[in-house]
């Protein structure tokens, strides 16, 4: 027998992702309609007093071991099994991120629920649950209904409004003894980013560079503009990996996750790994040579030039505005 | 140690992709397959790791168009075997690819000792979840994905992983196990032409045979398109100058010089 | 009066001019053996074929030494002292030989009137010429002459000679007393000085001077085959056995195994390609025309050429030398090391290809094999950067520098809206091979487009090979992928096996060079053509009309490889005047033309070094110093991207505008809708 929705609660040190959010907003809109519970599963070392903020659940079973704290996802597999075998839970969110990356296989593995990655977006359709998931670098789509209602569903990170997965409500919560597999993979310690001179997160204006920007001289470019606007410089991968920017200016999958209010996209093709990171900016203003550039899709405003052109033009009409 | 590659030909997404007849998968005859760019990482990473460990690289992929190339050139760049496994393995998902895999790997059940199987850490045509943790499910391994440094400690392996934000964290785990290699230590190497039209006359390319498994898919996609160009963009037209004076009205309304 | 009847510290003249010959020329044949043995070493280059064209060029280059008097200070000087060399080092040898050998019935060369008169004339002379090179050393060098103490103990050493012979001819002749002769041309105007000297002091004299002259020789002689010097030995060979191929093809003889893997050690080398750091005469000439080094890159072709004579010197001559290793064998630390770590790999990418320093070169020197042999090395090693890399690997798998499929090739022609020929499907006159740039770069469509109007417009019977054609290859061999410009080559020699025409035309140069110099279509190939000569001619043969002229005034720049490379320089100026363009020749034009900085596949790298200013920021800067030129005419679409930003980077747009000729003609001939 099947019914209820479980959510796997995502933390990291402590600290409840934001993709727990955007699952359990998820979770209590199928929820609802489905008219079925919804259960979030948290588990990790001395995480009980976390559980409080997942009121947006029914209910919390809490798996409380110092051994789940970065557990491998066979463990976490483990632990979910037991969480949705407990709550009767036919249809499993994981969040698809680097941290519970392998939980939804494996537990699929187990348990013979489909799992289905990359899920965008997640409806019901005549009572069936449908799930969209973005493939090949954000150029297809396919759509999946889950037979009976039941499976794994992987969440694209972003894809879902995280606020809705926030609640004042406070849930019941039981602590559900689990038996814990000993972890194959030992966790050693966390390597901090170093600490860059800018934190841009905290930034309300970005100029995002990519590969349009051509070499690492032209950063120059864009620092000025960023100057002149009052924000920062962060980068797509391909400049990061060049080097041509420290790491702590990345953003997206791998990277920050910035929701400034103007985003300047540069030369960036906008992949969907790039996306993941800005996607919730207020203001996106894409310039792209590229007029099928994928970063025009989900932009506000966007032009189709050279980067190399507007730069400098930008930079002077900004400055000579705000004298 | 035995460092296997698993390889795995994927749409190019360098044109438009087209949609089969049937609306429910890619049209394999138009779209062109190519290897996936984290495979080029796995292979780097397990060439680095035989260069200053020892031990000897083998290269696995499922047959599939153009995939010939992609074993020569990792025999080029310097694994010591390629194998291919034989069959049509159009509409294999990943759960059926490990399960294939994990027969030819790991015959009697799991991995023989001193075997360490890397592979992309996420494809992106990958509708049914990842390759490395299914496989390492079915061989009973250790898994960590993401990886982005490998270190043999002892007999096991310390890896970096990386999170979100710059974080990243480090393992330990025992051999013989599954890696999802994000990036290698060093970018991918370089392989002249030359060496590997060389090694497509001197090299062979081994076949393997092994039973498809009965589903090959346990998800059924119910149709497959194309995004709408929905909430696309509005577009500025003009010269650079003319684009710069739009962006600074934009800016401008919204408060924002 | 023989010179050599003289007894020194009790040693009689004729057993110790035996000995300083045989020490002197046993010194310097020794040496030269050593050095001809070595370079037997290295690997086998065939410069021994058509005897007579090399003949032809050897009297051109080294008795007439025609690029000697492109720099025009040194021109006539070194002119002069050349063959004043020639004259004194056969008489050298007439007087050691009659010296060794007494009872030969010859009288010493100076006991000839004539011969004596030529020695004096010519000692005059080249005292004056080395006083020129004196002055030029000192206080007007030229950037990058190797000002050395070798240079200026050589200067020194051959006025030696030539006061010897003067002051020589001098005492004889006071010696012999009465009426000067017709050849004292000059010692009949010294002798004065000498009046008051007695015969016997003057004979003292006479002889001490032919002495001191065959001393200073016989010091030359053992000097020069270890100093620069050694270039008046060897670059007549060098000459000789120079390239007489086309220049714009790196083909060598023997299979592309032996050249593809390129050169890391002498041993790699050729015997041709060593010769050259001997013939060379570090006289900077290649490095002042070379664009790289002007702009502050590391290349400099005049230290590639002499760092590998450093390298070749420190390792062929070492014991156990025949046991050097070969390339492939990258040293400690896994970098690959060139001519034994002397050569940088950021020297060996700074290079354009852009042919200037050969064109100079007075003795036809070979620094882009050289380089590209180097290049081919690191390729092989893979420590390529990872720009060029993605760019090897785009070009593989793609067949285009873009990273676009191929199949996206030939749509500019669907987006104008043009009908064009299927090369592949029908017979057409002429096939255009249209290239990279023009194919794919969105900036450069438009005069593509144009350039097909024209050809419709004039009735031109043309077509393409759409989605079969592929990167021609020019800059991937350039950049030392061998391997990688053999696919390319065959894939398109195939697809224009299976076409039918009569001739290829091209829009770029570089695909220019490759199809006519390196794709040798099995035996006699098509004609190949860029546009230019097309146009020139249906403009000639009044297939297009010009209906209106441009009253423009401006200037061309010759692309490297349609003048220098392959001498097409004419075309593009016949097309000018045709459009009634006010042509203002640049500074540096035709031959002389400085390179826009995208060859040999730098338009596909960064730059690791902080640059003073790029070669065609320079270039504009030129353009633009030349009164009321407006526009700025190319024949080349890389010419055209990198102008148009040089001209924003120097902040000179509105003044020059960077136009192809295309351009201009379709504006000419353009009918009115």
């Amino acid at each position: 027998m099947s019914n209820g929705i479980l959510v796997l609660v995502e933390q990291v040190k402590g600290e409840i992702s934001e993709i727990t959010y955007e699952m359990l907003g998820l979770g209590r809109r199928l929820a609802d309609e489905l008219k079925v519970p919804l259960t979030a599963a948290l588990t990790g070392g001395g995480v009980a007093g976390l559980a409080g903020q997942l009121g947006a659940a029914d209910k919390v079973l809490v798996v409380d071991s110092p051994a789940l704290n970065m557990a491998p996802a066979a463990t976490l597999a483990g632990v979910a099994g037991a969480a949705a075998a407990q709550c009767q839970a036919g249809l499993v969110l994981v969040g698809g991120t680097n941290v519970s990356l392998g939980i939804g296989t494996i537990l699929s593995l187990r348990t013979g629920l489909p799992y289905v990655n990359f899920c965008k977006a997640v409806k019901v359709e005549n009572g069936a649950v449908v799930a969209t998931s973005l493939l090949c670098g954000g150029k297809i789509l396919s759509d999946v209904k889950l037979a009976e209602n039941r499976g794994i569903l992987s969440i694209y990170p972003g894809a879902f409004p995280a606020e809705a997965g926030k609640s004042d409500k406070s849930p019941t919560v039981e602590t559900l003894a689990a038996p814990v597999e000993a972890p194959a993979v030992e966790f050693a310690k966390f390597i901090e980013p170093e600490t860059g001179d800018v934190d841009i997160t905290k930034q309300d204006i970005l100029v995002a560079v990519g590969r349009g920007i051509q070499s690492q001289d032209n950063l120059a470019l864009a620092e000025e503009l960023a100057q002149a606007l009052g924000g920062a410089v962060c980068a797509s991968r391909p400049v990061i990996d060049q080097n041509w920017l420290p790491l702590s200016r990345q953003v997206g999958k791998s990277g920050m996750s910035v929701k400034p209010r103007l985003y300047l996209a540069l030369g960036i093709s906008g992949a969907p790994e790039h996306w993941e990171g800005m996607q919730g900016s207020r203001l996106i203003i894409s310039i792209n040579t590229d007029p099928k550039a994928p970063i025009f899709e989900g932009s506000h405003y966007g032009a189709c030039a050279d980067v190399l052109d507007v730069i400098p033009a930008l930079t002077e009409k900004v400055r000579a505005r705000k004298a | 140690m035995n460092y296997y590659v698993l390889l795995k030909m994927v749409p190019d997404t360098v044109e438009e992709l087209e949609i089969a007849p049937d609306g429910k998968a890619l049209d394999l005859e138009i779209n062109r397959l190519k290897l996936a760019d984290s495979d080029e990482h796995a292979i780097e990473q397990a060439l680095l790791l035989k260069e200053k460990h020892g031990g000897e690289v083998t290269v696995v992929a499922l047959e599939a168009p153009d995939v010939d190339d992609a074993l020569f050139t990792a025999l080029a760049k310097g694994a010591n075997r390629a194998i291919k496994i034989a069959g049509d393995w159009a509409g294999l998902q990943s759960l059926g690819a490990a399960k294939v895999m994990a027969a030819y790997l790991a015959p009697g059940g799991q991995l023989p000792a001193e075997t360490v199987v890397l592979l992309r850490s996420q494809a992106y045509d990958d509708l049914e979840g990842e390759v490395g943790p299914a496989l390492a499910e079915l061989v009973k391994a250790p898994f960590v994905g993401v990886v982005t440094s490998v270190t043999p400690e002892g007999g096991k392996l310390r890896v970096l992983k990386e999170f979100a934000g710059g974080l990243r964290g480090e393992f330990v785990l025992p051999v013989p196990c599954v890696l999802g290699i994000q990036s290698a230590e060093k970018p991918p190497r370089y392989v002249p032409i030359a060496k590997v039209r060389a090694t497509q006359k001197t090299a062979k390319i081994e076949t393997a045979e092994v039973a498809a498994p009965e589903k090959p898919a346990v998800v059924e996609v119910e149709r497959m398109y194309k995004p709408e160009a929905a909430g696309r963009a509005q577009m500025f037209e003009g010269s650079p100058e003319e684009v710069a004076d739009q962006v600074v009205e934009v800016l401008a309304q919204n408060s924002l010089i | 009066m023989d010179p050599v009847s003289i007894n020194l510290l009790g040693l009689p003249g004729r057993p110790l001019l035996w000995l300083l010959a045989v020490v002197c020329f046993g010194v310097f044949g020794w040496r030269m053996w050593q050095i001809v043995s070595r370079l037997r070493q290295a690997k086998p280059q065939n410069r021994f074929d058509r005897w007579p064209d090399r003949v032809a060029h050897f009297i051109q280059n080294v008795l007439l030494q025609k690029r000697i008097f492109n720099e025009r200070a040194i021109g006539w000087p070194h002119f002069l002292i050349f063959w004043g060399f020639v004259l004194y080092a056969t008489c050298f040898n007439w007087a050691l030989v009659k010296g060794l050998f007494p009872f030969l019935p010859i009288p010493y060369p100076d006991e000839v009137g004539l011969i004596g008169a030529l020695l004096e004339v010519f000692g005059v002379i080249v005292l004056a010429a080395l006083l020129v090179a004196v002055a030029r050393r000192l206080f007007f060098p030229p950037p990058r002459l190797h000002l050395s103490l070798d240079a200026n103990l050589i200067l020194g050493l051959i006025g030696v000679l030539m006061v010897s012979t003067l002051l020589g001819r001098t005492f004889a002749l006071v010696t012999e007393g009465g009426q000067a002769h017709w050849h004292h041309l000059i010692s009949g105007l010294l002798r004065p000085a000498f009046s008051s000297m007695t015969k016997d002091t003057a004979e003292g004299w006479a002889k001490a001077m032919w002495w001191a002259h065959m001393l200073g020789v016989f010091t030359f002689l053992c000097y020069l085959p270890f100093s620069k010097h050694l270039h008046l030995m060897i670059s007549p060979f060098n000459v000789f056995f120079g390239n007489l191929r086309p220049a714009g093809s790196l083909d060598a003889p023997g299979t592309s195994d032996d050249y593809g893997a390129g050169a890391a050690v002498w041993k790699d080398f050729t015997w041709k390609q060593l010769l050259c750091g001997y013939s060379c005469a570090e006289c900077g000439r290649c490095d002042r025309a070379c664009p790289a080094q002007n702009s502050g890159y590391a290349l400099s072709p005049q230290d590639i050429v002499q760092k590998v004579k450093h390298h070749f010197e420190q390792e062929a001559f070492r014991q156990g030398a025949g046991t050097a290793t070969s390339s492939g064998v990258p040293a400690e630390g896994g970098e690959p090391r060139l001519a034994g770590g002397l050569v940088t790999p950021a020297e060996v990418w700074a290079c354009t290809t852009c042919m200037a320093c050969m064109d100079c070169c007075a003795v036809w020197n070979e620094q882009i094999p050289l380089i590209v042999q180097m290049r081919r090395h690191l390729v092989g090693q893979g420590a390529v950067d990872r720009g060029v890399q993605d760019m090897l690997d785009k070009l593989n798998r793609y067949g285009n520098s873009f990273g676009k499929s191929d199949r996206m090739r030939a749509r500019w022609v669907q987006t104008a809206g043009l009908k064009i020929k299927d090369a592949r499907k029908e017979p057409v006159d002429y096939l255009w091979f249209v290239g990279d740039y023009a194919s794919f770069d969105p900036r450069l469509a438009d005069i593509t487009v144009k350039t097909a109007k024209i050809f419709q417009a004039a009735g031109l019977d043309f077509g393409l090979l759409y989605e079969a054609e592929r990167n021609a290859g020019n800059d991937v061999r350039r950049i030392g992928e061998e391997g990688l410009f053999e696919v390319l080559r065959e894939k398109n020699l195939q697809a224009l096996g299976k076409a039918q025409f009569k001739r290829l035309v091209t829009t770029d140069p570089h695909t220019y060079n490759t199809l006519k110099n390196e794709y040798h279509f099995n035996g006699s190939g098509p004609e190949v053509l860029h546009y230019t000569e097309v146009i020139a001619q249906l403009l000639a043969d009044g297939k297009l009309a010009v209906k209106k002229k441009l009253g423009l005034r401006a200037t061309y720049h010759d692309p490297c490889y349609l003048g220098r490379y392959n001498g097409v320089y004419d075309p593009p100026r016949q097309i000018l005047r045709a459009l009634g363009v006010d042509l203002v020749e640049m500074p540096r034009h035709h031959n002389k033309s400085y390179c826009c900085g995208a060859g040999g596949g730098r338009i596909w790298m960064e730059d690791t070094e902080k640059i003073q200013e790029r070669p065609a920021e320079n270039r504009i800067r030129e353009a633009v110093a030349l009164p009321e030129v407006k526009a700025f005419l190319v024949a080349c679409p890389k010419d055209i991207a990198m102008f148009r930003d040089a001209v924003k980077t120097t902040g000179n747009e509105g003044k020059i505008a960077v136009k192809d000729i295309a351009e201009l003609v379709w504006e000419a001939v353009e009918r009115e809708a």
